[in-house]
């Protein structure tokens, strides 16, 4: 075990917070600290222009192989890039739907053509996706997809029917990935397909979704009639559930290091309020700013542990509890930053409904425990991959 | 940046473990529980001669192996997990780390082999009967007389204080108060004026005893470091026998699931194993969670405490990175060692099954050294008021 970074991983260090430094400025600057989870509906256009900036740099999709573009970086450089990124306060990115999960998942399981084709616009920051996964009726039990894709012989198209939700940036992205049946007499994993579709087209209609922020950033996204063309679907009809849980594994990457970053600059401005308000004077709120901070620092060194790997190549228990972890610290870290505020924190900064930072975060961490497998989800994927207890058994399908 | 074991510290802890398995089972922790002592000299001599284990971090300029403190911990780790009783923790962990920080070059080489050759236990005793782990904590007096120094006062949560050897002991000058006027001091456990008595525990795989100090008088030679100035050292002798706790605990957050996880996959009611209810799926993910951080905490904390014992560049990280893991490990271990004893039922309110040592020696590590809270708030402090 060794903790420092080598000396060509601290001038890469460099190199990434000197470029940062000299071009998040003139319209960039007013997106600092903008734009990440509970943020995303703001500045969409500056920050695709910021895409397009990175992409000029070569940062963006610095983990693909240079082969696809890429920059070819190992994960302690990764680490680093994500580290700095959010250091320097810049913006959430638009484009880390296609960056982290659309390519990742065509490098694995994508034809030649899909590559050719969808990659360019990704690196280039051009292009940007969106998720179509879950669905009213498939939440946690995300098997159980109900939107149709039939392939159209005579036209040499996939047609698709149905509905998806919770879809962020749909309103922002130029195509979406979507799961869909493709027997439509299969139930659970069997008989789907991993579907790319455009969607600027007349079969698709987006829907914002109001949030418990008052804001939107997610959206219904309705298929009528919506179409792919034929080499649109990534593997082979009937793959869609491999294809998707390959993707949930790039999920936890090392943007979470990244995203650690931010919550250090949440919990910051915390203990800075604590201390200008008096609150730090009291024993209870100094437990629980301690213990924040505690959880945050063996969140930082349980990532280091996921991303350095395990030399026995066993099972990574390290990685199975991240989600679950991180998701509860950061719920409690918003509930904490409303008892640093006291009574203060019901008072907003202006009608109709504009949140401060905190207050946004406070409601928005309410999603952390359930997208993504909500805790519940997880503690039954911990407890049957890391633990082997008995899954629960199975109830005849109503 | 490399945060895993390598292939030989891996070694080290699967070696640790089989062994531990051996010597540390059931029965012999029951032998061990039932002596005065608190541990068997047969258990003892085979961990100082096959293992050599106490010898783990001595440099091997003074007889030891030279490892550092990640080999360490993960032995620590097993050793939380089979609840060892044995003078390991009291003897390295506090009493070579002693030697090491504050111990002159003639202190070292007159006890540190004695040490490693498995002749020599040691301990380090610093606080009185209080709530309090740092400096505030040190009640016993020393005054200067002739060439040499009398101690007067009585100290309490001495581990194996009533069988060790040489124990390291902090005093302070008369009239003062904190941080000031604290020396460190080597005594002999047989010293006149020195009486120790064994202490009684709730939890009975480790001893803790009470040493009670009347006019002992110490000479020069048994001074450690500046007379008056010890408190840096002892800071950090105490942080690294921290980190050490922390790893123990951690290993035993980690057996207890395990036990309750198999015990469950056994355990039938209305049919089925009750390992595949939910209710207990997920108090053994919670489990899980707990347990697999307090690792992370440990092995980033031993990494420290590594830089602290070599004077690198993060050494000043100590105290944080102690309070960080053992703040985790306290609560990570109690609570996991109570969830195992509900999974486990009926059978875990008894004598018989092992659960109830676990919940014990659970409550009393998570009050030495420091509790959760005790260590939150020093790290409130760093936080809010400096």
């Amino acid at each position: 075990m060794r903790l420092q970074f080598s000396a060509e991983d601290e001038a890469f260090r460099q190199e990434v917070a000197g470029w940062l430094r000299d071009n998040l400025v003139g319209e960039f600057e007013q997106l600092k600290y903008r734009g990440g989870p509970g943020d995303e509906h703001m500045y969409p256009e500056q920050r695709k222009r910021w895409e397009r900036k990175l992409a000029q740099g070569g940062w963006t999709c610095v983990g693909w192989p240079r082969a696809h573009g890429g920059r070819g970086c190992s994960i302690e450089q990764q680490v680093i890039f994500f580290e700095e990124y959010a250091r320097a306060g810049a913006p959430g990115r638009v484009g880390h739907i296609g960056e982290g999960l659309t390519g990742p998942t065509l490098i694995a399981f994508g034809s030649e053509s899909q590559r050719a084709r969808y990659l360019p616009g990704i690196v280039a920051g051009t292009e940007f996706w969106c998720q179509g996964y879950s669905e009213p009726g498939a939440g946690s039990d995300l098997a159980n997809v109900k939107t149709k894709a039939r392939f159209d012989e005579q036209r040499g198209v996939w047609v698709l029917n149905g509905q998806k939700v919770w879809t962020s940036l749909a309103h922002e992205a130029d195509y979406c990935f979507v799961i869909a049946r493709t027997d439509p007499d299969s139930v659970a994993h069997q008989g789907l397909g991993f579907f790319l579709v455009k969607m600027d087209q007349p079969g698709i209609e987006v829907r914002p979704i109001q949030q418990i922020t008052g804001t939107s950033e997610f959206n219904e996204v309705f298929f009528d009639d919506a179409q792919c063309d034929a080499d649109d679907i990534v593997g082979q009809p009937g793959d869609g559930w491999k294809v998707a849980m390959g993707l949930l594994g790039f999920e936890r990457g090392v943007s979470t290091l990244g995203q650690q970053m931010a919550f250090q600059n949440e919990l910051d401005q915390i203990v800075a309020l604590a201390r200008a308000n008096g609150a730090a004077r009291d024993p209870a709120i100094r437990q629980r700013i301690a213990q924040a901070h505690i959880g945050l620092k063996i969140m930082r060194y349980n990532a280091m542990r996921m991303l350095s790997g395990s030399a026995d190549g066993s099972l990574q228990r390290e990685a199975l509890i991240y989600k679950l972890y991180w998701a509860s610290w950061h719920r409690d870290l918003g509930e904490l930053a409303m008892d640093v505020l006291g009574p203060e924190c019901d008072i907003l900064e202006g009608a109709p409904y504009q949140l401060s930072r905190l207050q946004s975060m406070y409601l928005f961490v309410r999603s952390d425990t359930i997208y993504g497998g909500t805790n519940q989800i997880q503690r039954n994927i911990i407890a049957e991959r890391g633990l082997g207890m008995p899954k629960e058994p199975k109830v005849a399908i109503r | 940046m490399e945060f895993a074991f390598t292939e030989e510290q891996q070694m080290i802890r699967d070696t640790a473990a089989a062994f531990l398995a051996e010597v540390s089972d059931s029965e012999a922790v029951r032998r061990a529980m039932a002596t005065e002592q608190g541990y068997e000299d047969g258990v003892w001599q085979r961990v100082c001669q096959e293992m050599v284990w106490q010898a783990m971090h001595i440099p091997e300029a003074y007889g030891g192996m030279g490892l550092g403190y990640v080999e360490l911990v993960a032995v620590l780790e097993q050793m939380g997990a089979s609840l060892l009783c044995a003078p390991f923790f009291s003897t390295v962990c506090l009493g070579v780390n002693a030697l090491l920080v504050a111990g002159s070059d003639e202190q070292r080489a007159r006890y540190l082999p004695a040490i490693a050759e498995g002749s020599l236990t040691a301990t380090l005793a610093y606080t009185g009967v209080s709530r309090r782990w740092d400096a505030d904590a040190i009640a016993v007096s020393c005054e200067p007389r002739g060439d040499g120094y009398v101690l007067n006062g009585t100290l309490r949560y001495v581990l194996d204080g009533h069988t060790a050897g040489l124990v390291a002991v902090a005093a302070r000058a008369p009239g003062t108060s904190g941080e000031a006027g604290v020396s460190l001091f080597l005594l002999s456990g047989d010293s006149p004026g020195l009486t120790r008595r064994w202490l009684p525990t709730m939890d009975q795989t480790r001893r803790q005893a009470e040493l009670v100090l009347e006019g002992v008088v110490v000479g020069a030679d048994g001074l450690m470091g500046e007379a008056g100035a010890g408190w840096p050292a002892l800071r950090r002798i105490i942080g690294l026998a921290t980190v050490a706790l922390a790893a123990e605990q951690a290993g035993g957050a980690q057996r207890v699931l395990d036990l309750a996880v198999a015990y469950g996959k056994e355990r039938y009611q209305f049919n089925r194993p009750i390992a595949g209810f939910q209710a207990i799926k997920h108090k053994a993910a919670d489990m899980m969670l707990r347990a697999e951080v307090a690792r992370s905490g440990v092995y980033y904390a031993a990494c420290i405490a590594d830089e602290a014992l070599g004077g690198g560049r993060l050494a000043d990280e100590l105290p944080e990175a102690a309070s960080v893991a053992k703040a985790w490990c306290s609560d990570a271990y109690f609570r996991n060692a109570g969830d195992s004893l509900q999974i486990f039922g009926g059978v875990g309110f008894t004598w018989e099954y092992d659960v109830h040592l676990y919940l014990k020696r659970a409550k009393a590590s998570e009050h030495l050294l420091g509790s959760g809270a005790w260590h939150r708030e020093q790290v409130a402090a760093m936080l809010l008021d400096q």
